[in-house]
């Protein structure tokens, strides 16, 4: 329908106005506005980089000699040549899968004693938030006097409880566990901080879930009759499942990249026993200056990654109750 | 001996600055349909929840059979409680549902399918029990959370509230569920609600409660006939309760007793009240008549109801004669609201 | 079902289910009080060391967490006159503030687009988004070393401000979505019947109800932004341009020598207020998770 001039001046003197829509209003136009400039950025640094990292990887490049030169796939079979990669594929694995359960359960406890009410509650929040909230290089380093081979806090207490440091003790004669020069105790080194590290906020986010159970079902649930245990496990975890599985997915992606507490503690070490694909990634890449060769270590990840997600996000999907 | 006791309950929250329970003296009869009566904050559902244990008085005690259960977590007390939303846990089939209290008792598996089966056709749902409750209706629901509630063969029903979900239309019928439910049981039934028409229509006795006190206990006809204050008086009735000041006293006369002086039956002591009709309604064959009365106290706005048998022409701006049966009138202590003795006019 | 059969017996369950409870609640101080030793345990520790003289530190036989000599504060009057410290705070300071400027400023009309404006492709796109969240720096800082020399950027701060929100964006908008879908969308019909277009309606009555959510995805990305350091590391290496998280292990790590007091010291400043900061939000921060995780 054409607007005249006419029409315009009668509606006017209603006070309605007949402008052509202004783009204030389009919502198709708006929408694409609105949304524009973080697809633009997210394209440009992180599309575009990951594009690159493909091309790194299928190429020769190094810091030395930066011309790019196409190598097909042989960086991918120099680094499965290498047993180091499938030390660190197997440790990634084992230190992910590890990490993971026992967040998940100690994140749940957790999150159930953020929810309880009880006096000085405040205080005991953020005493438990701390782990996360402190810069992960920071936190890691105080770990790592806590652990030292000669001076840690944690094998003096075990020395005077007498668990340590004599003949007989239960824990062997010699003065320190290695926590970080022995192969398996580094393993678990790694594995406590990172866990210590993220619990927090995997129960942050559980609590989330637990709030969002309406207060009526755990009510009919003991009126019912239903005692601590089964309402906890008949009626609170499976309506929390959905949450629990999303807590997991993205602790497991954090951790699986992770290479920040590796990299401080051990430094892949002793002897690559707890090198992980990211730090070998890293020490390839920067520390070696073999770009190439860093860039098809770190590409490796990212199917894995992309599956798991798929798997876990349908899986939520179906459980999702209305 | 009552099933459900209350004495001199108090509860109290904030640390002591809401008193949401005040002193509250109750005895339920025997196989009755108790309707706790009252607007929102009233304490109905604090009450409710007292005597179903989830939660506990500051004073007083519940005593349930006769046994003093004060301090008794909810599975203890051997009562059933369906809840405003019904509470049914959606991660679990109707008949997960139904057999949930039964397993928390550890009833064997065959002896829990078999009462759940009778739970069920005794609410007409048992079709429906491999289904999901979001699969289920609003009214369909309901007769699950009372499947859930009858397997228990609890000593008292707790409800709070079920019908409110439930659209205008699907409310009339599933009240007469309820009844014929509990009357088929004879199981004692507690019940709380804030509409006044449910609470005529279900009660065998009626408990008018407001700022956490019992104002009135009695039968519908009772509760509405004889209002122990103007409180009751005013919440009990559709429309309300007519109150004129009148030289320390509010005279009261339900709508329904106010009617054109011809249509009052010959020889009854009347009142006349001189009426100035302001507005007119016609609800379901009834006039509802707006107006103002003088000459009875105060000049007063009130609502007159002619039923559709009163033929008598009214129109608005127009005063007419109307008048009240003496016998209907209801005095009340203007200070305090109570009922008070007939005063000669 | 328990019948309550004599008075006796009524009475000895209500001692019973007295004293359960009772065990509960001392139940429940308990784990708190664990939860919170676990968690804090080091950082208690960090405190005490940080005003260790060297003698007493250096020592395997001393008891680590009490003063076997004088407290001192020369360490941590070293970690301020002797290193870049309060640099490397100010430098974590404004990039934190920035990224989540950035942040809000593409990340929320973004989350509002594809919350509100029902375009077909909008459940694609939060897919979309997901998966770059997928892409993790470990796999990027290479590429992106590159870009940050291409722009001239190498060696400077801002070159964290470009590229952080690469990291934020994307959960923020997740999770601002949820919060955006949680108001009904009366409040913006109504705003725009008394008169506002779209933009306003949004700008004037839905940011004000996304407080909370917009609360949460502020403190969430500073504190992801405090921590990263694959890129601090990889993009900036003068000590002037560093952020605490890359700075303060370099200055106070020279080769095996490790300024531990100092290091300790530095820990405890910098959690602290973070945690607090956290603290006050917490709330919100959950109900943004609440409505976002399971719903989005």
């Amino acid at each position: 329908m054409t607007v005249t001039a006419a029409d315009r001046r009668t509606a006017e003197t209603a006070g309605i106005h007949l402008a052509r829509r202004r783009l204030a209003d389009r919502d198709p136009a708006l929408a694409w506005l609105f949304l524009m400039p973080s697809v633009v950025y997210i394209l440009a640094l992180v599309a575009v980089p990951f594009v690159l990292a493909v091309g790194f990887a299928l190429s020769d490049v190094t810091a030395g000699d930066p011309s790019y030169d196409f190598v097909g796939l042989r960086n991918f079979e120099r680094a499965f040549d290498d047993p180091v990669f499938w030390r660190s594929l197997g440790n990634t694995f084992f230190f992910t899968a590890v990490s993971m359960v026992l967040i998940v359960v100690f994140g749940k406890v957790l999150a159930n004693i953020l929810v309880a009410d009880f006096r000085g509650k405040w205080v005991v929040r953020f005493l438990v938030l701390l782990p996360w909230t402190t810069p992960v290089t920071l936190g890691a380093i105080a770990w790592l006097w806590l652990l030292d081979s000669i001076f840690s806090p944690i094998d003096w207490v075990l020395r005077e409880l007498g668990l340590l440091g004599r003949p007989g003790a239960l824990l062997g004669a010699e003065s320190n566990l290695f926590w970080l020069g022995e192969p398996n105790l580094a393993m678990g080194s790694v594995i406590a901080v990172h866990v210590w590290r993220l619990t927090p906020l995997a129960a942050v986010i559980m609590v989330a879930g637990l709030v969002a159970i309406p207060r009526d079902l755990d009510e009919a649930a003991r009126v019912d009759g239903a005692g601590w245990w089964r309402r906890m496990f008949e009626v609170t975890i499976p309506l929390t499942l959905p949450v629990i599985a999303v807590a997991a997915l993205f602790g497991a992606i954090f951790t699986f990249t992770d290479m920040a507490v590796v990299d401080v503690l051990t430094n892949g070490g002793p002897n690559n026993a707890t090198q992980v694909l990211t730090s070998w990634a890293f020490f390839r890449g920067i520390d070696g200056g073999d770009v190439g060769q860093g860039a098809a270590i770190a590409l490796f990840l990212f199917p894995l990654l992309l599956a798991a997600a798929i798997a876990i996000l349908r899986a939520v999907r179906r459980m999702e109750v209305g | 001996m009552a099933v459900v006791e209350l004495r001199q309950l108090v509860k109290e929250f904030d640390a002591g600055r809401v008193r949401a329970v005040d002193g509250v003296d109750l005895a339920t009869e025997e196989g009755e349909y108790l309707v706790l009566l009252g607007p929102s904050g009233c304490g109905k559902t604090t009450l409710l929840r007292t005597v179903a244990g989830l939660e506990e008085p500051t004073s007083g005690d519940v005593l349930i059979d006769g046994h003093v259960v004060t301090g008794l977590p909810p599975r203890a007390r051997k009562v059933a409680m369906v809840f405003q939303s019904y509470a049914l846990y959606p991660h679990k089939t109707v008949l997960g549902n139904i057999v949930f209290p039964l397993r928390a008792v550890g009833m064997k598996r065959t002896e829990r399918e078999r009462k759940a089966r009778w739970a069920a056709e005794l609410l007409g749902i048992a079709h429906l029990l491999a289904r999901k409750p979001r699969q289920l209706s609003g009214g369909e629901r309901q007769r699950v959370a009372l499947a859930r509630a009858l397997v228990r063969e609890p000593l008292v029903f707790l409800l709070d509230e079920p019908l409110s979900n439930l659209d205008a239309k699907l409310r009339t019928s599933a009240r007469d569920e309820l009844k014929t439910f509990q009357q088929g049981l004879g199981s004692t039934t507690i019940y709380v609600t804030h509409d006044q028409v449910e609470a005529m229509g279900l009660g065998d006795r009626i408990a008018v409660l407001s700022d956490g006190r019992v104002r009135q206990l009695g039968r519908p006809t009772d509760v509405y006939d004889d209002p122990a204050d103007t409180f009751v008086a005013r919440f009990i009735g559709s429309p309300p309760m007519n109150l004129v000041a009148r030289d320390g006293h509010l005279v009261g006369f339900r709508p329904e007793h106010l009617l054109p002086q011809e249509a009052l039956p010959a020889g009854a002591g009347r009142e006349t009240v001189p009426f100035t009709v302001d507005r007119i309604e016609y609800l379901s064959g009834d006039r509802h008549v707006y107006g103002t009365v003088s000459g009875l106290g105060e000049e007063t706005r009130v609502v007159a109801r002619l039923p559709a048998t009163v033929g008598t022409p009214i129109a608005a701006g127009q005063s007419y004669d109307f008048a009240v049966i003496r016998e209907r009138l209801r005095f009340f202590d203007a200070q305090n609201g109570q009922r008070t003795e007939a005063v000669r006019l | 079902m328990t019948a309550i059969v004599g008075e006796a017996e009524a009475a000895t369950l209500r001692r019973r289910y007295a004293r359960r409870h009772v065990a509960a609640r001392i139940g429940v101080y308990a784990a708190a009080v664990l939860a919170a030793f676990l968690c804090a345990a080091p950082f208690l520790w960090s405190m005490v060391t940080a005003f260790k003289q060297n003698r007493d530190l250096y020592n395997a036989d001393n008891n680590p967490f009490t003063f076997n000599r004088p407290a001192t504060s020369d360490h941590v009057l070293y970690l301020f006159n002797s290193t870049a410290f309060g640099t490397f705070v100010w430098n974590t300071l404004w990039v934190g503030v920035l990224v989540v400027a950035i942040t809000l400023v593409l990340g929320l009309p973004a989350a509002y687009a594809l919350a509100r404006l029902d375009r077909p492709w909008a459940g694609w796109f939060a897919v979309a988004i997901f998966l770059v969240y997928l892409v993790p720096p470990s796999l990027l800082f290479l590429s992106l070393s590159r870009i940050v020399v291409d722009v001239g950027l190498q060696d400077s701060t801002w070159s964290l401000v470009l590229i952080y929100p690469t990291i934020t964006i994307p959960v923020s908008i997740w999770l601002l979505i949820g919060f955006l879908k949680g108001i009904p969308r009366d409040i913006e019909e109504q705003a725009m019947v008394d008169g506002y277009s779209r933009v306003g309606a949004f700008w004037r009555a839905v940011v004000p109800l996304a407080f909370p959510g917009i609360v949460a995805v502020v403190v969430f990305a500073f504190t992801l932004t405090a921590s990263e350091f694959i890129y601090a590391l990889a993009f900036v290496s003068p000590t002037s341009a560093k952020v605490v998280s890359t700075g303060v292990p370099t200055e106070l790590v020279r080769g095996d020598i490790f300024f531990w007091q100092s290091l300790q010291a530095a820990t405890v400043l910098v959690a602290i207020p973070i945690a607090l900061v956290f603290n006050l939000f917490l709330d919100r921060f959950v109900a943004g998770f609440t409505q976002g995780a399971v719903k989005g």
